[in-house]
This record gives structure tokens, C-alpha cells and sequence, in this order.
């Protein structure tokens, strides 16, 4: 897994309208590979925002992105859609499970366009739900489930097309305290099979966590200070 | 990447998407599979009519020549049968003795006609399918014809034609030349038309053209003229009922037209999470696009068949008054199935086409959003 490089980053939405506002303004930082980095800071200091531009899913308007040695700052959209597929998996703050789907087929939607045959997605799907034990809810619709086997399903979802990032936006907002705990031990799990870990929280459950390699205090947009835990 | 995988795999979660949401498409299924089968049915019933009505006149005559005073159809001299005879071309000339009987106990107008050569003698008539399917049961098996002079002349009903032809013989009644001219009063040697055959079909015209100048007093009316109004008033009738249906088909255009302006916030929601998933938006597109082609082609397949069987096995119950004929007496019979892959496909390109690019539109609109809008949602 190669090392993220953000330099000088700036991200500007409604540029040039009187709506015009600055989300991101200058960050240089560095995730490294392998480990947990934490985005702190409160609503509204754009930890989202560079989650979004660290995953590929947003461009910034000005700074560059390095993934490794290769800089994908303006890659087109068919590219940075395909190293979105391969290098990340996203859990985002509401989990966003399709509703009215059972929760096998929530995992499965990521791999469908890779192509490759739905009997060895649903195998790979279904050892991701009884990894994170929500085995015996594969077929369950995910309208029923409770807001932890959400999570892990989402968890599953992220993972399905064995991405070496895992991006996850306030994971523990709608988690009490025993459920947040249980998604940082996931969280650590995953570290441990070698996959890098990017949260965005300002739960301090999370960002005090042992595991975590690297806090990024963020506020108003701009990176307060940088140092690890 | 495998392409045909992806193929297999979006259809596959289409199909699933499409069972989620199925009260909605169902609804839709019935509106769209409902407006294919009324035009399918018109389409359907006015080729085959057409068909029909050409077989039936492929032994009519080529000319029919008839006398015309003051500019209305009058009773022709057959002494006119040996100067058209003369006109070089002709094969055969004679003729008829046809015209209306209004009977009062089923209000019904039936075409009586005289046959040279009817076999059963003086007071005796053969009829149409539709005339003895109306005839009161205590008629039994004669048929009082009340005459010119009010008095009823009582005729043995001794056939009944084959409901073969029935698009033309249905109100038909046959007797002698004689009972003919006894009922209507209709002197010697006069017809009502006279009936031509011409031995080379190219010179249907110029003899046609002859009559006109030989006898200047008559019209001549050749069978390609008959075909070509057949044509037209089905065309007409088919015109309107189409006209008709107007309320139905403009109920599927706002359909149609409220898929293409806009997406459901539950539909746009599910494109930016597929989005951030990593689908392109191709991916969301191919999603969309079998999306249309199984609802428009589930419901144009349902559309067709239903009007199939409502034509060819229903005996078009909804139609059957506008399009066949403005008697009394409607031909019941089962029409032959006429289908060209031109009208298939005629029927396909205005239903399947334009609702399958009007649920591709909005979706590539909101797939070519970027995928973060989902972290925002």
C-alpha cells in the first residue's frame, strides 16, 4: 500500500458566486500506509470535504494529491473512478445501505462492475458478513437491522473489492459508546491484516484510541497542528 | 475488466432494483402495456381489414359502370351491355340487379341482390350470415319482404351464405332476377350497374376511359379505385379512433415526459451512493438503460399480445362498431392475423425508444454529479 501526499490543498465550492466559500485552504499532510489517521475536529472544519478529496471522490481546486509516486490530482473521472474502486472503500456517516436490498446484496453492489462472475462475489460477500458476524443476516432486508449490524454491513460493503484504504466518515455518530468500541476493534482488526485507515470523527472515543496512528486536528478548513497520539 | 460480466451483473441488480419498487412499475407496466395494446389494435384490425377487403375483391369486377342523371346513380339500359361490349379489351360484360331493403322488425338495411343463376327458383332467397343471425325466431324459416306496393312477398330461406366472406356478404340477400324486379318494381331491361372484366389489367384505364366517351351519360368505377377507398376510409376509421384515444395516449406522454424531467429523490440518492461505491457513470447509465428496456419491452410484448387476442380472438370488441361498416347488421367473423415486421417495429420505435432514452436522460444527469454529494446527503 502506497503512502497519501496532500500538498497545498484548496477547495473552494460556488467559486465565483456570492455563495462562495472556502472549505479547505492550504492542507499539507502526509497518511501513512498501514496505520490508523484520525481527522479531528468539529462539524464544519472539513474533515468530510478532505476525506472526500483523499478518496478521489471530489477534485480539490488548487494543490496536488499524490498516491505513491503517481499524482492523481487531475486524473479524468473513468480513472479516479477505477483507483476509487481498487484502493478505497468508503463508510460513510449514514451508511447509505440501499434500502429494500437484502444485506448480501448491499455488500455485493461495488464488485458489479469489476465484471466478475456473481457466484464469487456472493462467496467473497458472504465471508465479510460472518467476518464481522452479521452472517445470519445476509438475507435479512437492511431496513431491519439495528444501527451496529448497519455499520458492519457497511463495513462489509467497504470492503468487498479488497481495497488497501479504508475511509470512514464519523463512524460512531449513531453508535452509543459499546457499539463505537466494537467498530475501533473492527478497525484495529483490519490495520492488522495491513490495510490503512482514514476516520474523520470528533468522537473523542475514537480519536484518544490506542491504535490510532496519527491525529490531524482540522478546524475552520485548516489544519490546526499535526502530531500523533 | 470483463465486459460481459458487468453486462450480467448490472442487469442482474436492475432486475432486483426493479422487484423492489413493485407496486410503481406495475402501475406503469399496465399504463404503458395498456396504450400499446390500443394502438397495436387499430394497427392490427386495420391492416387486417384491408387484407381482407382486397382478398374478398381480388374476384370482384375490374369495371363497374354505372348510369348517372342529374349526378346521382340511376338505373342503367342494358342495351348499353353491346356498345361497351365493342370496346376492344373487354372480356366480359353484364348486368346486376342489387340494391337496399329496409326490414322494420330488426331495423335492420340489408343489400338484396338478383342472381342469374340462383338455384333455387321464384320465392325462395339465400342470406347473409348477419341477416339470419337477426331475424326473429318466429320467422322461422320464411322471410316476409314487404314490396314497393306494401304488400309482402313471403320467401323461403333456403341458405345461408359462408361465414368466409362474410366482411362483404354479411347483410347480403339472393333471389331470381324476376322476385327482384317484382319486389322493386324494377322494369325490363334496365340494371343497376353494369359489371365488366378486362382481359390485360394495364388497359383497365383506357378502356375505362372509353365508356366515358362512348356513353357519356355513365361512370365507370374500376376495382383499383374500390381498393384505394377500401384504404382510405380504414385509414379514416383507424385515424380516428386514434383521435379517440387521444385522452390515453396523452396520459402516457406526461408519463413519460415526468420520467424524463425528473428522478425520484429515493432514485437520485441510490445513483450518488452507487457513485461513491465506485460505479462510473456509465455504470449508472447501463443501469438505467436496462432499467427502460425491461419495462418498455416487458410492456409492449404484454401490449401486443393483448392486442393480438383481443383482434384475432376477441373479435375486437372495442373497436368493432368504428371500424367495420356503418349497417346494422356488423359481420361477425374471425379476421385473418396480419402482421409485418414493418409495423412491429414502427410500433416499437414509438413506444420502447423514446420512453428508454426518457429514463436514460435524467439519470445520466444525476450520474455525472460527483460521488461526494453522498458524503453530504
Amino acid at each position: 500500500m502506497a503512502m497519501i501526499v496532500l500538498s497545498g490543498i484548496r477547495k473552494v465550492f460556488n467559486a465565483g458566486k456570492p455563495n462562495e466559500f472556502c472549505a479547505l485552504e492550504g492542507i499539507t499532510a502526509t497518511i501513512e500506509p498501514n496505520r490508523t489517521t484520525v481527522l479531528k475536529g468539529p462539524s464544519g472544519s472539513g474533515k468530510t470535504t478532505l476525506l472526500s478529496i483523499l478518496g478521489c471522490m471530489a477534485r480539490p481546486t488548487s494543490g496536488r494529491i499524490f498516491l505513491g509516486e503517481r499524482e492523481i490530482t487531475s486524473l479524468p473521472e473513468r480513472f479516479l473512478t477505477e483507483i476509487r474502486r481498487k484502493t478505497f472503500g468508503f463508510i460513510f456517516q449514514q451508511f447509505h445501505l440501499i434500502q429494500r436490498l437484502s444485506a448480501l446484496e448491499n455488500v455485493m453492489i461495488p464488485a458489479y462492475p469489476l465484471g466478475e462472475p456473481k457466484e464469487k462475489i456472493r462467496d467473497r460477500a458472504m465471508e465479510l458478513l460472518s467476518l464481522f458476524d452479521v452472517g445470519r443476516k445476509a438475507s435479512s432486508k437492511v431496513e431491519w437491522l439495528s444501527g451496529g449490524e448497519a455499520q458492519r454491513v457497511a463495513i462489509a460493503r467497504a470492503l468487498i473489492n479488497d481495497p488497501a484504504t479504508l475511509i470512514a466518515d464519523e463512524p460512531t455518530a449513531h453508535l452509543d459508546s459499546g457499539l463505537s468500541r466494537e467498530f475501533l476493534e473492527i478497525a484495529r482488526h483490519l490495520e492488522e491484516r495491513g490495510k490503512t485507515v482514514i476516520i474523520a470523527s470528533h468522537d473523542p472515543l475514537v480519536f484518544d484510541a490506542d491504535r490510532v496512528a496519527k491525529v490531524i486536528p482540522m478546524r475552520d478548513g485548516r489544519i490546526v497542528s499535526e502530531g500523533a497520539s | 475488466m470483463n465486459r460481459a460480466g458487468r453486462q450480467r451483473n448490472i442487469l442482474d441488480f436492475t432486475l432486483s432494483s426493479l422487484l423492489r419498487r413493485k407496486g410503481r412499475n406495475a402501475a406503469l407496466v399496465l399504463v404503458y402495456a395498456f396504450v400499446v395494446f390500443l394502438l397495436s389494435s387499430v394497427v392490427f384490425l386495420g391492416l387486417s381489414l384491408k387484407e381482407e377487403a382486397q382478398s374478398v375483391l381480388a374476384d370482384a369486377p375490374e369495371i363497374v359502370v354505372q348510369r348517372l342523371a342529374a349526378g346521382r346513380h340511376d338505373m342503367i339500359p342494358e342495351s348499353y351491355l353491346a356498345k361497351v361490349r365493342e370496346i376492344p379489351g373487354v372480356r366480359t360484360a353484364k348486368a346486376r340487379l342489387w340494391g337496399y331493403y329496409y326490414e322494420p322488425l330488426t331495423g335492420a338495411n340489408y343489400t338484396v341482390m338478383a342472381d342469374e343463376n340462383f338455384p333455387y327458383g321464384r320465392k325462395s332467397v339465400v342470406l347473409g350470415n348477419g341477416v339470419e343471425r337477426h331475424l326473429p325466431p318466429m320467422v322461422g324459416r320464411t322471410l316476409p319482404m314487404r314490396a314497393y306496393d306494401g304488400s309482402y312477398r313471403f320467401m323461403q330461406i333456403r341458405e345461408t351464405l359462408s361465414s368466409d366472406s362474410e366482411l362483404v356478404s354479411s347483410d347480403l340477400i339472393l333471389m331470381t332476377v324476376e322476385d327482384f324486379r317484382d319486389l322493386f318494381r324494377i322494369p325490363e331491361g334496365v340494371g343497376t350497374d353494369l359489371v365488366l372484366s378486362v382481359a390485360n389489367p394495364r388497359e383497365v384505364s383506357t378502356v375505362a376511359r372509353k365508356i366515358t366517351e362512348i356513353l357519356p351519360d355513365t361512370r365507370p368505377i374500376t376495382r383499383a379505385e374500390v381498393l384505394r377507398t377500401y384504404d382510405a376510409i380504414f385509414d379514416w376509421r383507424g385515424g380516428m379512433i386514434v383521435a379517440c384515444m387521444s385522452g390515453a395516449l396523452m396520459a402516457f406522454i406526461i408519463l413519460a415526459w415526468d420520467k424524463a424531467t425528473g428522478l425520484s429523490a429515493e432514485e437520485r440518492k441510490e445513483i450518488g451512493i452507487l457513485k461513491g461505491l465506485g460505479w462510473e457513470t456509465s455504470d449508472v447509465i447501463l443501469m438505467k438503460f436496462w432499467e427502460g428496456v425491461a419495462v418498455s419491452l416487458f410492456s409492449f410484448l404484454l401490449g401486443i399480445l393483448l392486442a393480438y387476442v383481443h383482434v384475432y380472438f376477441g373479435s375486437t370488441s372495442l373497436f368493432e362498431p368504428a371500424l367495420k361498416g356503418w349497417s346494422v347488421l356488423y359481420p361477425d367473423f374471425r379476421l385473418k392475423p396480419v402482421i409485418t415486421p414493418y409495423m412491429v417495429s414502427v410500433l416499437f420505435f414509438l413506444t420502447v425508444v423514446p420512453y428508454t432514452i426518457a429514463t436514460i436522460v435524467p439519470s445520466w444527469r444525476a450520474a455525472t454529479t460527483d460521488p461526494d454529494t453522498v458524503m453530504r446527503a
